[in-house]
């Protein structure tokens, strides 16, 4: 293998946005912009968020219409915990990640004895039940939200108030979520998954227990947004069950697949078009017609079926078919 | 006191479940027939409530709005179909969960344009307003009866087509199996366009029957149409029984777990415990409903036979 064999559109595109991304706390302060960075940070968390949601959707088949419920799981584990004056970092994070992962156990455990359209829907129940769980739990703001007074207290020197500090917990963060994902989509246990996910039947043959594997690849998986959440809790201040609703979960699924869901990087592009779209769309409309934005969702809705249509595999299959030809 | 509040809360329930058949029907003839998921179905319940409430205002007649919203509802059915739906017959459940999660953005922006963002609200004929009394204690209001009626009227007349006419024969054999029924030589795609155009005008019907209660406003749909895929799936995907039963199971537990989970609970726990609970399991109740019957019988209460 050569060098001029690793200059690939698709890699030289993650190289772009990997170093635009790690660069962002410097350019938003060199052009003063100091509300991209609030954008960037939050595009890195999602794709923490979409990545994590990847592993079993992208790679494992497995289509969770629920995961948005993990993000809020996440985030309350960050909110509820401030609430009862508790500040610590170290109570926070491993807390979204064990009831994220206890969560995921036990949703799993039931979801994944259905297939297709049902394990879509089934994922869907469980996370309808968290959002209205919490919906209703009234100490802690119920649909009103619960705010977040205080960022997760971890090293000192460590302020995650700061947002350039926080921006780069979110970015290494990606990093090492994205270098986990890739070691384990490629190791044995992740060609197990993405065996049952072209052949079930000859994988349980070939003697694997696939049900158990599945199911710990979306414990891995619910874990990962957990811990995507708390991120979350601490970047918004605010948190409420809309962050759970099934639309959500569904914005999840559009990131991953609008990116690319066979590849470890796709989701990141995934999200990154996603919420510039967002960010943008209705700028340019105002641009053509004043107050158009309000609107934005139309145009937003038509790319999301034309990607559908006719973008099969993503930007990231887009990019793998420029690099063959 | 207690009964007339029970009988009340019984009415309520079946008016929902009612309500409720009438969107899932389509979509579980769509899921059945041609293996599609259609998350804009609710968005037909949405369409078919604002088209009637401008009826309503330009005719000044909410009858005859509704016999013209109906057909109109199917004319938005059938191009939807046409321009998205068909193309995508053939691909994966997460493309139709995609598209047509575009499909919704696009309709609830494109009402969004038409219609404003307020919620719009449709004023019933003196005739539909009154209450009718069964007994001194007992008082529901005559458009909550007439609802039921014509929800079960379009149910029998459902069943009655499915059952007993040859298009109803073709739907029952494409919802087993499809590919047989393209083997004989029907038309599928023709058949799909119909059912399509017809589910979206049904359940458009459902939409103009509760905005008089609840008023027109954007994001109805997708409110119902979650509560319509549990329905379809506890009664079995593809069975218009399966949609029925379901229907009703889901309305009466949804509407008096609502009023009486709290009495329930207060029997095996505190009052203030009781209070705080009870609330939180009754919404969640028919989706821990659907999880336990998926974990034990995922093909659902009633699925079509196959072969």
């Amino acid at each position: 293998m050569n060098l001029s064999a690793l200059i690939t559109p698709k890699n030289l595109v993650t190289a772009a946005v990997l170093i635009v991304l790690g660069l962002m706390p410097v350019l938003t302060t060199v052009f003063d912009q100091p509300f991209y960075l609030d954008i960037a940070t939050r595009i890195v968390i999602l794709a923490v968020a979409a990545a994590s949601l990847n592993l079993i959707l992208g790679f494992g088949g497995m289509i969770s219409f629920g995961h948005a419920a993990f993000v809020g799981i996440g985030a309350y584990a960050v909110g509820i915990p401030i609430y009862y004056e508790y500040y610590s970092g170290f109570l926070h994070f491993p807390l979204a990640i064990a009831v994220s992962a206890l969560f995921a156990l036990v949703t799993g455990a039931i979801s994944l004895r259905t297939k297709g359209v049902h394990f879509i829907m089934i994922t869907m129940a469980f996370s309808q039940m968290i959002f209205f769980l919490f919906l209703s739990l009234e100490e802690y703001g119920g649909d009103d939200g619960l705010l977040i007074w205080s960022d997760s207290e971890l090293f000192d020197g460590l302020a995650l108030d700061d947002p350039s500090t926080f921006y780069y917990v979110c970015f290494v963060s990606l990093v090492g979520v994205l270098l986990l994902l890739h070691r384990i989509v490629n190791s044995r246990f992740g060609r197990v998954i993405r065996g049952a996910k072209s052949n079930e039947k000859r994988m349980s043959a070939l003697g694997y227990p696939t049900y158990r594997y599945r199911l710990v690849a979306y414990v891995i998986s619910g874990a990962l947004c957990g811990y995507a959440g708390a991120l979350m809790g601490n970047f918004t201040n605010f948190i409420s069950p809309d962050m759970m609703g099934w639309g959500r979960s569904g914005e999840l699924i559009f990131m991953v697949v609008l990116g690319g869901s066979g590849s470890i990087i796709g989701p990141v592009y995934g999200v990154l078009s996603f919420l510039l779209l967002e960010e943008f769309i209705p700028d340019v409309m105002d641009l053509f017609a004043d107050g158009a934005g309000v609107y934005w969702h139309l145009p937003f809705g038509i790319i999301l079926l034309l990607v559908v249509l006719f973008v099969r595999g993503g930007i990231s299959g887009f990019l793998n078919r420029l690099t063959k030809r | 006191m207690e009964s007339a509040l029970l009988i009340t809360q019984l009415l309520n329930g079946l008016q929902l479940g009612i309500l409720l058949f009438l969107v899932a029907a389509g979509l579980t003839l769509i899921f059945g027939i041609m293996d599609f998921v259609n998350l804009a179905h609710g968005s037909f319940y949405m369409i078919g409530a604002y088209i009637c409430g401008t009826l309503v205002y330009l005719l000044d007649s909410f009858v005859l709005a509704v016999i013209l919203a109906v057909p109109l509802t199917l004319v938005v059915g059938y191009v939807a179909e046409r321009l998205v739906a068909r193309s995508i017959y053939a691909r994966d459940h997460l493309d139709h969960v995609l598209a047509t999660f575009g499909l919704i953005l696009i309709f609830d922006t494109g009402v969004h344009l038409l219609w404003g963002a307020e919620g719009m609200s449709i004023p019933l004929p003196d005739w539909l307003q009154g209450q009718v009394a069964f007994s001194s204690t007992i008082e529901v209001p005559s458009y909550r009866l007439a609802i039921i009626a014509v929800g079960l009227a379009v149910a029998l007349g459902l069943f009655l087509v499915v059952t007993k006419t040859r298009i109803g024969m073709l739907i029952r054999a494409g919802a087993s199996n499809r590919t047989m029924v393209q083997a004989l030589g029907i038309d599928i795609k023709n058949l799909f366009s119909l059912v399509f155009a017809a589910g979206a005008a049904i359940a458009g019907l459902a939409g103009m029957m509760i905005s008089p209660i609840t008023e027109a406003s954007i994001g109805m749909g997708n409110d119902i149409i979650i509560v319509a895929f549990v329905v379809i799936i506890i009664g079995g995907i593809g069975s218009i029984k399966g949609a029925f039963i379901g229907a009703l199971i889901v309305g009466m537990i949804d509407t008096l777990g609502r009023s009486y989970l709290d009495q329930l609970f207060k029997l095996v726990m505190s009052d203030q415990n009781a209070e705080t609970a009870a609330p939180a399991i009754s919404a969640m109740l028919i989706y821990i409903l659907m999880a336990a019957i998926l974990a034990v019988r995922p093909q659902g209460l009633f699925p079509p036979k196959v072969r």
